[in-house]
C-alpha cells in the first residue's frame, strides 16, 4: 500500500493531518518516519486524523524572525493533542484556552497551507 | 579525579570587531593563567559551537590558531548544555589519563557578528524542520509553549516567573562584566515587550558576545582544589512536539543519575549555578533539581531565597539573563562564577558562607538535553 503510506499531508501543501499507527505494537506517532518509533517495526501504518483534540498549550508570538513571518504578527501558536493520541504543533486562534476542545481548518502562513485550530462548535 | 583548576571569563555584551576565535582565545587564556599553567601545558581542548563560524572542526580550528598540539581534541554539540557536557567528558578525559589538563572553552560574536532576526533566525532551525519551523516559532515561542502549560498546571503566575529576571538583575548589577546592570523591579518585567505570550522581553535572555573557559587537570595545580564529585546526563527529546510530562522530564533525571554519581544530596549544596535562558526555564529546573516545591520558587525568591544571603545563592553572576548568552559560553559563565564563589575570590560579590558543595545544572535544546553536576571543595 505504497499509495496510502504516501498520503499527503499539510506539509506537503494538502489540507489533511496524517499521523502513523504501529501495528505491531499500537504506538501512535506525529513526525512521520519509516519505522515504528517505539518498537522500531517497519511501515506504521499512515492514518488521516479527524482534526480534531484539545489545547495542551498557547503561545502568541509578537517577535517573529523573518520578514515573511512578521507580516502575519501576532500569530498563536499552539500544541494540540489530537483525538487520535498525537500531540502536534499548529496555529489557533488567539482566544484559545488551554484544555479547550478544538477543530482544525487550514490557513495560509507565508507561502505555505498550515493547520490552524478552533474552537470546536 | 577531576579538579576545575582555573577559570576565565569576559564580560558579555557588545565587543565590537571581535571573532568568535579572539573570544575564545580570552577565556583561555586567562583560564590557563588562573591554573598556573602555561600554554604548552594543555594536552586536551573541548570546544563547543559558534553559530557565527560554522566549521566542521572548530576544536582544531582554535587549537592550530591558539598554538596547541593536544593529544585529545574535538568539538561538542548539546545546544546551551554544550558547556556542561564539555566539562563532564573533560572530567571522565582527565579521569582516564587521556589527557592531563583539558582546556574547556566556549566564545562567540552572536551580538555584533551578526543581525538579530539572524540570531533568532538560526536558534529556532532546533525545531522540526517539517512539523514545526514552518509555522515561524522562536525559541521564546517554544518555551512559551511550555511556560503556558507550566504555569497552568501549578498555578505559577507572569508576575511568578518575573521575579527570577529581577534575581538575576539584583545579582548583575554588581559584577562589572555583566550585560546588563540597571537595577529593574517585576513592574518593570511586567511592562516589558511581549515576545511570546506568556513571556516578555525580560522574561528572556538576550544575545551577547563573550568567551568562557575552564582548565579540568587530574590533580590541582592551585592552593584550592574544586573537585568535581560527580555529574550525569539525560536527553529525553528534541523537539517541544515530543516533551515529556512534567512527572517525567529530563532534569531530574539528570539529578538523579548524578547525585548516585557523586554520592551527594541536594541538602548539602550551598551554591547553585543553574541554567536561565528564560524566566520559566529557571523556575522549572529549580522546581525539577528539588531547590523548591513544584510551583514554589517564585514564592521563595519574593522570600529571600536564592539572593546572595541566602542558604543557597544562585547565579551570582546574573546568569544568562542579565550577564547574557553568548551560546557555548553562556552558561559556562555559570561555571567561573561558581568557582570564584567556592575559591573566595569573588570580590564584592563574595557569599559570606563557606561553599563546601555546589550544584550545576545545564539545559539545551527545549528543556531537552539536560546535564547536572556537583562539585566539592577538597582544600
Amino acid at each position: 500500500m505504497s499509495g496510502v503510506q504516501r498520503r499527503a499531508d499539510w506539509t506537503g501543501g494538502e489540507p489533511a493531518i496524517v499521523y502513523q499507527h504501529c501495528e505491531a505494537c499500537g504506538h501512535v506517532q506525529y513526525f512521520r518516519k519509516a519505522f515504528c518509533e517505539s518498537c522500531g517495526a517497519p511501515e506504521p501504518a499512515v492514518k488521516q486524523a479527524s482534526g480534531k483534540g484539545v489545547v495542551y498549550a498557547t503561545s502568541l508570538v509578537m517577535r517573529a524572525a523573518t520578514p515573511e513571518t512578521r507580516a502575519h504578527v501576532p500569530y498563536n501558536i499552539v500544541l494540540v493533542d489530537a483525538a487520535e493520541g498525537f500531540r502536534m504543533m499548529a496555529h489557533g486562534d488567539r482566544d484559545l484556552a488551554i484544555g479547550d476542545a478544538v477543530t482544525v481548518r487550514f490557513e495560509r502562513f507565508t507561502d505555505r497551507l498550515i493547520p490552524f485550530f478552533q474552537k470546536s462548535k | 579525579m577531576s579538579f576545575i583548576t582555573g577559570v576565565g571569563l569576559t564580560s558579555y555584551g557588545k565587543h565590537e570587531g571581535k571573532s568568535t576565535l579572539d573570544l575564545m582565545s580570552e577565556a583561555a587564556a586567562l583560564a590557563i593563567t588562573d591554573a598556573g599553567l602555561k600554554r604548552g601545558e594543555i594536552d586536551g581542548i573541548l570546544c563547543g559551537y559558534s553559530t557565527t563560524m560554522p566549521h566542521i572542526m572548530l576544536a582544531t580550528v582554535f587549537a592550530e590558531h591558539f598554538g596547541i598540539r593536544p593529544a585529545y581534541c574535538h568539538a561538542v554539540q548539546v545546544g546551551g548544555a554544550t558547556g556542561m557536557a564539555m566539562m563532564m567528558l573533560a572530567h571522565h578525559v582527565a579521569e582516564a589519563g587521556l589527557a592531563r589538563h583539558v582546556l574547556v572553552v566556549g566564545g562567540e560574536n552572536r551580538l555584533t557578528g551578526q543581525s538579530r532576526d539572524a540570531s533568532i533566525q538560526a536558534l529556532a532551525q532546533v525545531g522540526h524542520p517539517a512539523y514545526e519551523v514552518p509555522l515561524g516559532p522562536t525559541i521564546p515561542a517554544y518555551y512559551g509553549l511550555v511556560a503556558s502549560r507550566y504555569m497552568h498546571e501549578f498555578g505559577v503566575t507572569e508576575e511568578d516567573l518575573a521575579e527570577f529576571a529581577v534575581l538575576m538583575r539584583a545579582h548583575a548589577v554588581t559584577h562589572p562584566g555583566a550585560q546588563f546592570r540597571d537595577k529593574i523591579t517585576v513592574a518593570d518585567v511586567m511592562a516589558s515587550k511581549p515576545v511570546a505570550s506568556p513571556l516578555k522581553l525580560l522574561d528572556c535572555c538576550p544575545v551577547s558576545d563573550g568567551g568562557a573557559a575552564m582548565v579540568i587537570s587530574r590533580e590541582p595545580t592551585t592552593d584550592v582544589a574544586i573537585r568535581i564529585a560527580g555529574c550525569a546526563q539525560a536527553h529525553t527529546h528534541q523537539h517541544v512536539t515530543m516533551i515529556p510530562a512534567f512527572d517525567d522530564m529530563g532534569a531530574a533525571i539528570s539529578l538523579g543519575r548524578a547525585k548516585a554519581a557523586s554520592g551527594m544530596d541536594v541538602g548539602q549544596v550551598r551554591y547553585a549555578g543553574i541554567y536561565d535562558s528564560f524566566t520559566i526555564t529557571l523556575a522549572m529546573l529549580l522546581e525539577e533539581l528539588g531547590l523548591a516545591a513544584r510551583g514554589a520558587a517564585a514564592a521563595m525568591v519574593r522570600s529571600g531565597h536564592f539572593g546572595r544571603d541566602s542558604a543557597v545563592p544562585l547565579n551570582t553572576h546574573g546568569g544568562l539573563l542579565s550577564y547574557g548568552h553568548c551560546g557555548v559560553g553562556g552558561a559556562m559563565a555559570h561555571v567561573v562564577e561558581t568557582h570564584l564563589q567556592m575559591t573566595a575570590r569573588a570580590g564584592d560579590r563574595q557569599i559570606q558562607h563557606d561553599i563546601p558543595v555546589a550544584l550545576l545544572h545545564g539545559d539545551g535544546g527545549v528543556l531537552s538535553s539536560h546535564v547536572s553536576m556537583f562539585l566539592e571543595r577538597v582544600r
